[in-house]
């Protein structure tokens, strides 16, 4: 879900406004802090459960430089005070996914992730997901001292199915599931062609989505509001675009495969749309134009 | 955001700087390492202090290993899982003074060699005639490894062989020959362990035997009835084969009190080693795991185990541990605590745990840091065995590491479809016939080893290619021994699929070194679990006498001490098993010093 960069989008508020519906609004989390919830809701209960992380100071580190440097670029460059709910997720995407036994990769990714968003921009709009753009950058940069996540959730599967459930649930309400869905589906139709390609078993095809990597990257990374194309056809397409890219990439054995695709596919989406919008917008500025 | 140009360009230029930032760490990193050049025997003795010569073959030893052929159903992934069994022991089996090697093979029919050091330079093996030569007779299983120690105190040195199969236990008859005495021990009748030591961990003076599991103990792997034989979890597996403490009745037969002394694990141990590290005077009980964290196990007075993994930090981050090995590595009088995993670049960096006692805590307060990175000797590639030893008898205990996994197609890698499948539920990765076929592919092969220098201050420089230590092969056991009594640690190690080396060692002259033999009266007559602090130059180096350590390993009982240059020894204080202490006053530098208990 969302991005890093900013929260997910808020529903518009009803036009009529009841006293139920204020009472209700009371109770209700703001939309914004659903994901920071959610991601927080994974690390305590794999950690709590498992010891799922490489250490806690770690990724205590990987949280701290991201919303530091956040704040330290807003505050420079805009002179604003960021919310930090954007931040808080790439930090703490990055002290779940990189496994390294250094210390210092926590706080470059973290520190990388952050500053990419304010300057690879094109029209204001930033390409890649933030610790998406980290992540790739140090498994390929530093391949030497940082691994992405392999740990699985304990050797149960119902961890899998609880965070599958209620990162399904909250995905729905902001209004990104179906980029989930039919990622996930796409991922399971070429798991299978992939098996039948490489004469594989399917169930070893199937494995790499079961772990808390795809749980981050579903729930986190492909529907980052920020780096998705708008049209809800057009993220499906992405979606699925991502998956192909994925499943090309796993069958020339490229062990991280799901991150570089995203890589590969979100800011050339990305591009493709802001290049369709500015041209759509030109034609409208065009007198006479229809 | 401000869209100015300069700030824009400062902005994007930090992002590069960032970026370059793993680069240039690297390349640091490639600078401070030492100059990689062919071995220059003159250059090493004087920068290093000692150069290794691989001379096996020269020396009679002409052993290769040879792994086991499982079940058919496992055929796709045969080479991952008949990985292990090559193993080397040191022991003096006739006491003659000169250290002799037991090593274990795997195929089935194959024979175990018994090299009997001929004083000469030479090894002969005499393991036929000793009768401990065939013992992977079809339908017994194979062997894994062996530890030496003597359980009925007559004073010789008797054989415990764990397998995947039944293990045996060979008594020594006073150095000319072997008796099976197996059935009368009372030993579990099928086990698939990779590890085992000899300790006496209630203190009454006779040896008892931990083994440890990896492998359920109901597979037969020559005869699977399900696939379902692997791991459940590729980091939190409990599905492997039971622990076994045997305790050592005195009668020739071992009594398993396992449950009763709060022993109850699963996990799959690949190590074990044990050492007094509260200074309690009971053995606490270390274990290395395979697919899941390290346990650690207080002594409780000899009566109870209570596992503190996680209390003292070594067993929080599940890894994939396959070595335990002790030693004083900053001369401090206490022990640290050497475990391998797995690092490889790109895919999986685990790396090799040093568990340093933490400044301050003692008793059950004890705590360790992993201090491998700080060190230096946290990346050894897919790493076995390793053990500690002063290598250039500078009178800092170095360390020698072994690696590999499965060397093949050097152009083909299987660490793909190994990550996809390890990733799985356990539904999917605990059955062997979901792993994706290995066809011929490599794992983690052709690695280069490690020898780790320590300078003393707390680190270690990797000096392997500059001093003599140049294979590949898929290492797996390693024993260090004085095997021609010159004051100096020779390496032997044991390859999976490949030749038995042997490193001979040259020291620089001018480092010094002493050495003390223990045997035991009222303790164990091995003298397995007794400490020797020597005092030296201002300092001190703990050594513990060891009944197995590293990897399907076992290093002469011998305790040998560098001492370098012009040292002056203070004494050497022996705290027996027993309890008793004793102290040597200025013990001469250059001899082994025969020390008995005093009764």
């Amino acid at each position: 879900m969302n991005s890093e960069t900013s929260p997910p989008p808020v529903p518009s508020p009803s036009a009529v406004t009841t006293p139920a519906a204020v009472r209700s609004r009371r109770f209700r989390i703001d939309d914004r802090y659903l994901a920071p919830l959610l991601i927080t809701f994974i690390l305590l209960g794999g950690q709590l459960s498992f010891g799922l992380l490489e250490s806690t100071p770690k990724t205590a580190l990987a949280i701290i430089a991201a919303i530091l440097t956040e704040l330290v670029l807003v505050r420079l460059y805009a002179g604003q005070w960021p919310h930090l709910a954007s931040s808080y997720i790439s930090g703490i995407s990055v002290g779940i996914l990189v496994r390294s036994p250094a210390v210092w990769p926590y706080a470059l990714c973290s520190m990388i992730s952050i500053t990419s968003k304010h300057v690879i921009r094109v029209r204001g709009r930033h390409l890649w997901n933030p610790s998406n753009f980290g992540v790739c950058a140090m498994l390929f940069l530093a391949y030497d001292t940082v691994a992405g996540l392999s740990i699985q959730w304990g050797n149960n599967l119902w961890p899998v199915m609880v965070i599958w459930l209620l990162g399904s649930i909250i995905i729905w309400r902001v209004r990104r599931f179906h980029i989930t869905l039919t990622y996930v589906v796409s991922f399971m139709l070429f798991a299978f062609l992939r098996s039948w390609i490489t004469g594989h078993p399917w169930q070893a095809e199937v494995a790499p989505i079961t772990g808390p990597m795809y749980q981050l990257f579903v729930f986190f990374m492909i529907t980052d509001p920020k780096t998705t194309v708008q049209p809800r056809w057009a993220q499906m397409v992405v979606a699925v675009a991502v998956a192909f890219v994925e499943m090309l990439l796993r069958l020339s054995q490229v062990v991280y495969a799901p991150f570089y695709a995203l890589f590969l596919v979100g800011p050339a989406a990305n591009l493709i749309e802001i290049w369709w919008t500015s041209r759509a917008a030109a034609g409208r500025a065009m007198p006479g134009s229809g | 955001m401000s869209h100015g140009p300069l700030p824009r360009i400062l902005l994007a230029a930090l992002l590069l700087g960032m970026l370059a930032t793993p680069v240039l760490l690297k390349h640091l990193a490639a600078r401070n390492a030492p100059a990689r050049s062919d071995v220059d025997r003159t250059a090493a003795l004087t920068r290093y202090g000692f150069y290794l010569e691989e001379v096996a073959k020269a020396t009679g030893l002409d052993f290769r290993h040879e792994a086991p052929t499982l079940d058919p159903q496992l055929d796709h992934i045969m080479a991952l899982v008949a990985s292990m069994g090559a193993a080397v022991s040191i022991v003096d089996f006739d006491r003659d003074g000169w250290q002799d090697l037991y090593v274990t093979n795997s195929r089935e029919g194959s024979q175990n060699r018994l090299y009997h050091n001929q004083r000469n330079g030479t090894f002969r093996d005499v393991a036929p005639d000793m009768g401990v030569a065939d013992v992977n007779q079809v339908g017994t299983g194979v062997s894994m490894g062996a530890v030496w120690g003597d359980y009925d105190n007559d004073g010789y040195e008797d054989l415990f062989l764990y397998k995947w199969g039944r293990p045996e236990l060979f008594r020594n008859n006073e150095g000319r020959s072997f008796t099976r005495v197996t059935d009368r021990a009372r030993l579990p009748r099928w086990l698939n362990a990779n590890t085992a030591i000899w300790f006496d961990y209630d203190r009454d003076g006779r040896l008892d035997l931990f083994v440890g599991g990896y492998y359920p103990e109901h597979v037969n792997l020559w005869r699977l009835t399900t696939t379902r034989i692997m791991p459940n979890s590729f980091e939190y597996a409990d599905n492997g084969g039971s622990k076994y403490l045997l305790r050592n009745l005195g009668n020739g037969s071992f009594e398993d009190v396992t449950e009763k002394v709060g022993i109850n694990s699963r996990r799959w141990a690949l190590a074990a080693g044990a050492a007094d590290l509260r200074g309690t005077g009971y053995p606490d009980l270390f274990i290395a795991n395979d697919y899941g964290v390290s346990e650690l196990y207080f002594n409780e007075a000899g009566q109870r185990f209570r596992e503190v993994g996680k209390p003292t930090g070594v067993g929080f981050a599940p890894k994939s541990g396959m070595n335990a090995a002790f030693g004083d590595i900053l001369n401090q009088g206490r022990l640290a605590i050497y475990v391998t995993n797995i690092s490889e670049e790109g895919v999986l960096i685990q790396g090799n745990n040093l568990w340093v006692p933490r400044e301050g805590t003692s008793g059950d307060a004890l705590r360790y840091d992993n201090l491998a990175r700080e060190m230096g000797v946290e990346l050894g590639g897919w790493s076995f065995g390793a053990q500690f030893g002063d290598l250039n008898n500078d009178g800092a205990p170095d360390l020698y590491l072994a690696n590999g996994y499965v060397s093949a197609d050097k152009r083909r890698s299987y660490w793909y479809d190994f990550s996809k499948v390890a990733g799985g539920t356990s539904t999917i990765i605990g059955d062997a016939k979901n792993w994706p076929p290995l066809g011929g592919r490599s794992l983690s092969g052709y690695q280069q080893k490690r020898v780790w220098l320590n300078d003393g201050a707390g680190r270690f420089i990797e000096v392997a290619q500059l001093v003599g230590a140049t294979d590949t092969y898929d290492g797996r056991a390693v024993a260090l021994a004085d095997l021609w009594n010159r004051g100096v640690l020779d390496v032997v190690v044991a390859n999976q699929k490949g030749p038995l080396l042997l490193y001979r060692n040259t020291v620089a002259p001018s480092h010094q070194w002493v050495a003390f033999e223990l045997e035991g009266t009222r303790s164990n007559r091995s003298a397995i679990g007794a400490q020797l602090r020597l005092f030296w130059n201002g300092q001190q180096q703990l050594q513990e006498v060891s009944g197995g350590s590293g990897f399907c390993a076992q290093n002469q009982r011998r305790l040998h001490f560098g001492l370098g240059k012009n040292p002056t020894v203070e004494k050497a204080v022996i705290r027996w098993p027993s309890g008793a202490v004793q102290t040597l006053v200025r013990p001469e530098p250059g001899r082994v010093h025969q020390v008995k208990e005093p009764a």
